[in-house]
C-alpha cells in the first residue's frame, strides 16, 4: 500500500496524458499519428537509421534532436558489429515501451517507484532466417521479460502494474499480434 | 395518427419494468414488442442456458420469483414464462407482434412508425436491449469456405453441429459455457481468449452474486465510478447457472481438455492467428479477481457477516506454454467457428441525432440529449447491476422519475 505522505513523483505528467484522453471525444482525429524513420545502408550488414520527425496531434512534430541508430550483425556472423542487431532493437523497443507504461501507470495509481529493472530475453532459432528448415519461423520463438521493481506497493500491486503495462503497450501489441506491412520500391 | 404519452420499445423485463412504473404514476403508455413478450428469451437462447443470477435475485418492480428454489437458476424458458407472468400481473399494455420501424423527433414529442400503425408520443423509452444482436469482428469475413460459423443467438445444442473440432472465439459467459458443452459432447474445442472476467460461482460458501449484491457492489452508481466507459464495455463474467453451481473458469476448461489460445487476432492464408498475450490476459483476470475477493473479505469482516467459509484464493490461471499462435483452418481439424464475441444494441430504428462516432447512444443514466427520449437496459446505465434483471427496478424507477418531471414541466 502507498503509505508515503509526500506526493508520488515518477516524473510522468499523467495529467497531460489524461488531458489528451479527455480531448479525444471532441477531436478524435488528433489521435492519428504517423511514426517515421529513414534508413541508409552503409556497408555490409551495417545500416544507419535516423529518427527526426513524426506527425500527431493534428500537426507535424519534431524530436528535440535527431537520433541516429547503427544496426549491424555481430563479429560471430563475420560482420563488423557496428551496432546492435535489428532483433535486439526490437527488444529495446519492447523494454522501453513496457517500462514507460509501468512508470505512467504507477504515477496514475499513486505508487512511488524506486527502481525498475527488466531483463528481456528472446529465443531465436536461426534455422528460419538461414532457410535451413521451412518449419522454423524467421522471428523469435518466444520472448521472456522479467521485471524487478522496488516501489511503495504490495507484490500484487506491482504485478498489476506490469500486467496493465502489457495491456496498454504498443510494442507488446505489435509483437503479439499480426500487423499489415507493405514494402514498396519507389 | 394514434396518440399516447409514452411509448416503450420492447417487452422484455426492462420494458415491462418501465411499464409498471409508468402505470403506478398513471402515465398513459403502450409497449411495442416485435414478437411475443420475452421474445429473445424464447427465440435466441441455447437449450441449456440458465440465468447467471440466482432466482432470489429475480426481482422486478412489484413482482419477484416466488418458487421453491431461490438458490437455483432459471432456464431460458422459465425466464420467458416469468416475464410473461409479469406482463399479465401488471396488465401491461403490450402490443405484441408489432415492430417499431422508426422513431423520429417532431413538435412536442416523437412519431413512432410501426409495421402496424403510426403513433405520436411525447416521450419514448427504448427498452430494446443492450445485447440485442451478436457482434462479429470484421475478420469473420476471412473465414475459409467449408467452415460453418454461428453465433450464440443461433446456437441451440451440440447435436446441431458437425462432428469435429470447434473454434470458440471469446471467453466470456457465452463462450465458456458453449465451449464446455461442445467439448463434453466430443467435439474438441479450441477457445480463443482475450480480455475476460474470471469469476468463481461460489465464494466462502455463498453465490458470488450474493457477495456482489450484499456488499453493495452492484449498487455502485454510474456517476460515482472512475472510468464509466470502461465499466460499460466490460465483458460478461465467466459464469454459468447450473444446479451443481459449478465454476467454468479457464482452469476448469483446460482440465476438461479444452485448448486455450490467445485472442483471435487475424486470419491470413486460411490460418487463424492468435495473440501472444494469453498469459497476460490470465494474469490480469487473476489479479482483478484477487482484488474483488479482497474487497469482499474486508466488507464481510467489517459487517460481521456470520456463516461464511474461510477466505480462499483460487489457483492462478494456467495457460499452455508456449502458446499456440496459429491454427490452419483449411486442414479439416476445425469444422465450426462459434463467435462468442459479444452483443450490441440494435437501435437502427432510432432516427434521432443522439449517437456518438461509434454509433452508441450518448446518454446520462438513460437520459438522452433529445428531450423525452430515454434508454434503459444498457450495461451500467445507472448502476453496476443495470444489465441484470435485478437492476431493472431501480433504473426504471429513476428513469420514470425523470420522465414524469419532464412531462410535468413540458
Amino acid at each position: 500500500m502507498t503509505t508515503t505522505n509526500t506526493a508520488v513523483d515518477n516524473g510522468v505528467n499523467v495529467d497531460a496524458l489524461l488531458g489528451v484522453r479527455a480531448a479525444l471525444p471532441d477531436a478524435p482525429e488528433i489521435a492519428q499519428f504517423q511514426w517515421r524513420t529513414t534508413v541508409s545502408w552503409i556497408n555490409g550488414t551495417h545500416s544507419q537509421s535516423t529518427v527526426d520527425t513524426f506527425h500527431g496531434f493534428g500537426e507535424p512534430q519534431q524530436h528535440k534532436s535527431k537520433f541516429t541508430y547503427d544496426a549491424d550483425h555481430p563479429l560471430a556472423f563475420a560482420a563488423q558489429d557496428n551496432g546492435a542487431t535489428p532483433v535486439e532493437y526490437v527488444l529495446v523497443a519492447l523494454g522501453g515501451c513496457l517500462t514507460a507504461g509501468v512508470a505512467s501507470i504507477a504515477q496514475q495509481r499513486n505508487i512511488q517507484l524506486h527502481s525498475v529493472q527488466a531483463t528481456i530475453e528472446a529465443q531465436h532459432d536461426l534455422h528460419g532466417i538461414l532457410g535451413a528448415d521451412p518449419d522454423v519461423r524467421n522471428g523469435f520463438s518466444g520472448v521472456k521479460v522479467t521485471y524487478t521493481i522496488d516501489a511503495d506497493a504490495t507484490a500484487d500491486e506491482i504485478r498489476a502494474l506490469v500486467a496493465q503495462s502489457q495491456k496498454r503497450s504498443a510494442v507488446f501489441d505489435i509483437l503479439t499480434n499480426p500487423t499489415d506491412v507493405t514494402v514498396d520500391v519507389a | 395518427m394514434l396518440k399516447t404519452t409514452t411509448i416503450v420499445v420492447g417487452a422484455g423485463h426492462t420494458g415491462l419494468a418501465i411499464s409498471r412504473c409508468l402505470a403506478d404514476r398513471s402515465i398513459d403508455h403502450v409497449v411495442f414488442e416485435r414478437g411475443e413478450v420475452a421474445h429473445s428469451w424464447r427465440t435466441q437462447r441455447w437449450d441449456s442456458l440458465r440465468l447467471l443470477t440466482p432466482n432470489w435475485m429475480t426481482r422486478l418492480p412489484g413482482f419477484a420469483y416466488r418458487g421453491e428454489d431461490p438458490d437455483g437458476y432459471l432456464t431460458a424458458s422459465e425466464t420467458a414464462q416469468l416475464i410473461e407472468n409479469y406482463a399479465k400481473d401488471s396488465a401491461a399494455p403490450v402490443r405484441a407482434n408489432t415492430t417499431v420501424v422508426s422513431v423520429r423527433p417532431v413538435e412536442r414529442g416523437y412519431v413512432v412508425q410501426t409495421d402496424q400503425d403510426t403513433w405520436h408520443a411525447r416521450t419514448v423509452v427504448s427498452a430494446s436491449g443492450g445485447s440485442a444482436v451478436p457482434h462479429l469482428p470484421p475478420l469473420h469475413y476471412a473465414v475459409p469456405a467449408g467452415i460453418t460459423t454461428l453465433t450464440p443467438a443461433q446456437y441451440r445444442n451440440p447435436a446441431e453441429l458437425s462432428e469435429g473440432g470447434v473454434l470458440v472465439v471469446g471467453a466470456s459467459a457465452s463462450g465458456v459455457q458453449i465451449a464446455e458443452e461442445l467439448h463434453r459432447s466430443g467435439r474438441p474445442v479450441t477457445l480463443a481468449v482475450g480480455e475476460h472476467v474470471r469469476m468463481p460461482r461460489t465464494y466462502r460458501g455463498k453465490d458470488i452474486l450474493w457477495w456482489m449484491d450484499a456488499s453493495g457492489l452492484l449498487d455502485e452508481r454510474y456517476d460515482e465510478i472512475g472510468d464509466l466507459s470502461r465499466a460499460r464495455s466490460l465483458p460478461s463474467m465467466q459464469l454459468v447457472g447450473s444446479p451443481e453451481r459449478r465454476t467454468v473458469d479457464l482452469n476448469a476448461l483446460r482440465r476438461l481438455g479444452v485448448r486455450l489460445v490467445g485472442r483471435l487476432a487475424g486470419i491470413r492464408d486460411g490460418a487463424a492467428q492468435f495473440s501472444g498475450s494469453l498469459a497476460n490476459m490470465g494474469a490480469l483476470a487473476d489479479l482483478k479477481l484477487g482484488r474483488l475477493l479482497d474487497t469482499f473479505d474486508t466488507w464481510a469482516a467489517e459487517a460481521n457477516v456470520d456463516g461464511l467459509g474461510a477466505p480462499e484464493r483460487f489457483a492462478p490461471t494456467e495457460v499452455p506454454a508456449p502458446a499456440q499462435l496459429a491454427l490452419d483452418l483449411r486442414s479439416g481439424e476445425i469444422r465450426t467457428i462459434l463467435w462468442a464475441t459479444g452483443f450490441r444494441p440494435d437501435l437502427s430504428w432510432l432516427q434521432v441525432p443522439v449517437f456518438d462516432r461509434k454509433s452508441r447512444v450518448r446518454h446520462d443514466g438513460g437520459v438522452t440529449a433529445s428531450p423525452g427520449l430515454y434508454l434503459i437496459g444498457m450495461p451500467f446505465l445507472r448502476r453496476r447491476k443495470s444489465s441484470l434483471i435485478d437492476g431493472a427496478a431501480d433504473d426504471a424507477a429513476d428513469v420514470t422519475d425523470h420522465l414524469a418531471c419532464y412531462l410535468a414541466s413540458d
